[in-house]
């Protein structure tokens, strides 16, 4: 298919995260990572388990912004959820406002603490989350204000900052995608620094380099994202995404 | 057995300034709004509030209440932020404790238990650490780890909502998730319970089965029959959060003009003032609505 847009490029780079996550929860924020988890589950994750956003654990595929219309199949209150989160069956696909190269994400507030200069939504569960199951972010405009040499507030832990917290924090430490309107990256063995893995359709390894305000690991030749298959498209088509809610997310 | 009802102005008098109060409920879902407006109306003030935050945070920070605020975070749900919290971080005008949710709930489980700390591994690795220096980490006695040593979050008084409770004061949601409130009344001195309506012990099963009975009377203080008590907020099934009610709330939070008409129309008068206007304001938007569509 060469018709895909970019956002479902996207929705394709994010539903290749849980690729191989088994029988866990996959909690996705964001409309492009949601119709991400579900086309996984549709087609190559199976047994991956989906909330209806409040309190059940609900089979099927529906579509973003509408009501889940599948089988019930469990209860979900937020305390379960985060019994959850500290057993490590999960993987959250987060979106943060900053995030650096060794993937420190903050979603809390911009400049100091004490009296930021912007409030933002406060740590939430990100550092919960990050010591304790897999964590992947979303970055649905990938620009030098998202990516910046060191963020301002660690809500999310990096690589180098579970490092140095010790083994309680690096023991189930998994940080393993960040999907972008550009590219996908995940993280370096060694050093745990930021790594370009590939572009897609369209982009240039110089635009991501331009928009992202650190140095990236590019280890030669950097491939393409892949596209949608025909299958996949009509998925998220007429199934997950018919109201084309994923082009305000990322414009074509 | 001593009945527990409590009109909304008995219930005002029990809180005095200084005090630490727990809210119940989740962001912009099931918040006991009907006693933070009476708390509104009262003379209280210095208060330190630990929450799972919704609006709650915004009005109690708006009337200027708050001294120090203990949260995982405050959200309006389908608004991310609440404007009047934004500004009295940005002002400096509240202290403040920011936790990670489940930390906060781990704190609340502590004081619950009556332990000083319990051990979580969230926050360690993140600024959590660095913004509550009082945190302190824990050497695990069995293995080569160490962990936050959560403090526990004890409450003087808990508020929740529920759907139904009896006179002596137990307690039942009706709704798909109970959040944290058995949590905040095992943490409080005293627990205040607001719902929407109380019945006899022996109507407690009808409909519901004896699980969504979440917390029994040994942790009740008072109980006061507010009906629609968590609005804007949600309280599923007898109602879902007012969206349009609470847009108007966080326009109109943004500007200092704005909101003292807000303050003027729906918070000056008494709780059954409230919810007139609230009526009014849903009979003015109504034809607006429809002449959109």
């Amino acid at each position: 298919m060469t018709d895909a847009t970019r956002a479902e490029v996207c929705v394709i780079a994010c539903a290749e995260a849980f690729r191989g996550d088994g029988e866990i929860l996959a909690s996705a924020f964001g409309t492009i990572p949601a119709i991400g988890v579900r086309l996984a589950r549709a087609t190559f994750a199976p047994d991956l388990l989906l909330t209806d956003g409040e309190a059940q654990l609900v089979r099927g595929t529906w579509a973003v912004g509408a009501p889940a219309d599948g089988v019930v199949e469990g209860w979900s209150p937020f305390r379960r959820i985060f019994d959850l989160v500290w057993h490590g069956k999960r993987h959250a696909m987060m979106i943060p406002v900053q995030i650096d190269r060794y993937g420190n994400t903050n979603i809390s507030a911009l400049g100091d603490h004490a009296r930021p200069k912007v409030q933002l939504i406060g740590v939430r569960g990100a550092p919960g989350n990050t010591v304790t199951h897999p964590v992947s972010y979303w970055v649905p405009k990938h620009a030098p204000r998202a990516f910046v040499p060191r963020v301002d507030l660690v809500s999310g832990v990096g690589h180098d900052s579970a490092a140095a917290a010790g083994t309680g924090a690096r023991r189930y430490h998994d940080l393993r995608r960040v999907v972008t309107n550009l590219a996908v990256f995940d993280f370096a063995p060694e050093g745990g620094a930021m790594r370009l893995r590939s572009v897609h359709p369209g982009v240039t390894v110089d635009e991501v380099c331009a928009a992202t305000g650190f140095p990236l690991v590019i280890e030669g030749e950097v491939p393409e994202t892949r596209l949608p298959t025909e299958e996949e498209l009509r998925l998220i088509r007429d199934v997950l995404d018919p109201r084309g809610l994923r082009d305000e997310e990322v414009p074509a | 057995m001593a009945g527990k009802t409590l009109t909304l102005d008995e219930f005002a008098t029990r809180v005095t300034s200084g005090m630490t109060i727990g809210i119940g409920g989740w962001g912009s879902r099931r918040k006991p709004m009907a006693l933070v407006r009476a708390l509104l109306r009262s003379p209280v003030t210095d208060l330190t509030v630990v929450t799972l935050g919704g609006p709650e945070v915004g009005l109690l920070c708006a009337a200027g209440k708050v001294r120090k605020l203990v949260y995982g975070f405050v959200s309006l749900d389908s608004i991310p932020l609440d404007p009047h919290f934004r500004a009295a971080r940005e002002s400096g005008a509240v202290e403040t404790a920011e936790y990670d949710e489940g930390m906060f709930v781990t704190g609340l489980r502590a004081a619950a238990n009556r332990l000083s700390f319990l051990p979580i591994r969230a926050g360690l690795g993140s600024d959590v650490l660095t913004m509550n220096p009082g945190l302190r980490t824990v050497a695990s006695p069995y293995a080569d780890e160490e962990y936050v040593a959560m403090p526990a979050l004890p409450l003087d008084v808990a508020l929740v909502h529920v759907n139904r409770a009896d006179p002596v004061g137990n307690v039942q949601y009706l709704g798909p998730d109970p959040y944290f409130d058995d949590l905040y009344a095992m943490a409080a001195g005293a627990c205040y319970v607001s719902c929407e309506e109380i019945v006899p012990t022996g109507r407690l099963l009808d409909h519901a089965p004896a699980q969504t009975l979440l917390f029994s009377r040994m942790y009740t203080t008072g109980v006061v029959e507010t009906p629609r008590g968590a609005h804007f907020t949600s309280c599923v099934p007898d109602y879902d959060r007012d969206e349009a009610f609470q847009a108007h709330y966080a326009a109109a939070a943004k500007d200092p003009e704005a909101w003292q008409g807000f303050a003027r129309t729906f918070l000056d008068g008494g709780e059954q003032d409230y919810q007139a206007a609230v009526a009014r304001f849903h009979d003015h938007a109504a034809p607006r609505q429809e002449s959109r569509a």
